[in-house]
């Protein structure tokens, strides 16, 4: 059995699951939304900056955008983890050998397939409750964003999961451990995403640093969870 | 007669605690061997080490002709652990968890079907969800993922467990037809009448040591 085998069966298992239980589609993706509606809520009644022509929830769509993202990151890595734990599927995998790397991109690639989906909703929550605006040169900073953070937050999502998943309380164990750890890609794609629409007057050339710093990431985790997932989730 | 276990003095520490403190054992292949000993006596450790899982402090040992101190990986290829519960997904059908489990090892369409047929879980049981089956199913269910998995040595803790009486003899009839078949089953259990008569051999373990092995 090849790696790139191994990984895209344990994927394809993984959103099948999901498919079926539909516990994103009827739990996490409008828990997403009301964290939207809550942030509109909090912060409508805010005059736009001095400076600029964007009103607050404009100005700072980017960053609830991400923080929406980290939020549900939170429930889906632990439910990727519940369906393996549920009946010891997990225990049963690291018991049959299976290839602990490809096991971990497998997982991620699950993840992230969710999670692009999630922020590709959120996004458009945003244009529709914030009023925020894509402009067309930016779409390719603004894709090129999604990527990187998709992946980079899906393996540490996977990672911490996998070093959670045997811990007791590991519902709040994960988010201690996590929340900490994505604080780069919060930051960077938020300025990047900001580059991409253009807020504050930023120029589209602003966001590909971040970009980078969001890529760096994303390779360093992924690169991280190849060699460490097999002795996280062993004994 | 093929040698499929083959320890010697093997000794495990769990964190300060000896759990196996020098033991040997043979078992060849087509064996059906019971386990027994009280709680804590090491028998699930003993297991969890033939599956490779748990590394020796002290002593040698191969399964199937793997090492354990040199190759675990391709011991837990080899064989397969079911412990107290089955490693199922439990949203998934019967037959996609007997695909999935039989993928990781390569195994064609055919294997996978005759994994199912051999433990009657075909027809109208192949696509219920596993969550809608009874605890005999999914024990049967979790059997034909080792045979999917092409699993030649058996490593079952307290199989009978949670089954009912149909339960149980469904399961008996499957570790001897499996055996009959060249695979061979380790049984720890606490259930000495039932496995007892379903055993070829018995082993009894107190304090981490094999004290007595019989016939």
């Amino acid at each position: 059995m090849t790696f790139l085998r191994t990984a895209w069966l344990v994927a394809g298992k993984d959103l099948r699951i999901e498919w079926r239980s539909r516990i994103g589609l009827n739990q996490v993706l409008p828990f997403a939304a009301i964290v939207m509606v809550l942030f509109a809520f909090a912060l409508d009644r805010f005059p736009a900056p001095p400076g600029t022509d964007d009103t607050l929830l404009e100005s700072v769509a980017p960053g609830l955008v991400w923080l929406a993202t980290l939020f549900s990151l939170l429930l889906l890595v632990q439910r990727t983890f519940a369906i393996e734990s549920e009946d010891g599927a997990l225990d049963a995998l690291r018991a049959s050998g299976v290839d602990a790397a490809a096991l971990f991109w497998g997982k991620t690639a699950a993840l992230a397939a969710q999670l692009a989906v999630l922020e590709a909703l959120l996004l458009v929550t945003a244009i529709l409750l914030y009023g925020t605006e894509v402009r067309p040169s930016g779409v390719v900073l603004l894709v090129t964003t999604w990527l990187a953070a998709t992946v980079g937050l899906a393996a540490v999502g996977t990672l911490y999961g996998g070093l959670a998943a045997g811990a007791r309380g590991r519902e709040t164990l994960l988010p201690l451990l996590m929340l900490p750890v994505v604080a780069p890609v919060l930051i960077g794609a938020t300025r990047a995403v900001e580059a991409a629409l253009g807020i504050g007057g930023t120029a589209i050339a602003d966001g590909w640093p971040w970009v980078g710093v969001v890529t760096v990431f994303a390779v360093a985790f992924g690169a991280g969870g190849t060699l460490a997932f097999g002795p996280l989730i062993d004994e | 007669m093929g040698r499929v276990v083959e320890l010697e003095d093997a000794v495990v520490v769990l964190g300060a605690f000896p759990a196996l403190a020098g033991v040997d054992l043979t078992v060849d292949v087509g064996e059906i061997v019971l386990l027994r000993g009280p709680n804590g006596a090491g028998k699930t450790t003993l297991l969890r080490v033939c599956a490779g899982l748990v590394p020796l402090a002290r002593g040698r040992g191969t399964i199937l002709g793997a090492d354990l101190t040199l190759d675990r990986g391709a011991v837990r290829r080899r064989v397969g652990l079911l412990g107290h519960r089955n490693g199922l997904y439990l949203d998934l059908s019967v037959a996609e968890n007997v695909g999935f489990w039989g993928a990781t090892v390569g195994a064609t369409d055919d294997e996978i079907a005759a994994a199912m047929d051999r433990l009657g879980l075909s027809g109208r049981l192949a696509v219920l969800p596993v969550r809608r089956l009874s605890a005999g199913q999914q024990r049967r269910t979790a059997l034909a993922c080792l045979v999917a998995r092409r699993a030649q040595l058996w490593l079952l803790d307290e199989p009978h467990a949670g089954l009912d009486a149909a339960g149980r003899d469904e399961l008996d009839a499957t570790l001897r037809q499996a055996a009959a078949s060249g695979a061979t089953v380790i049984v720890a259990s606490h259930e000495l009448e039932r496995a007892g008569s379903l055993a070829t051999r018995t082993v009894d373990v107190v304090a981490g040591q094999v004290t007595a092995v019989a016939p």
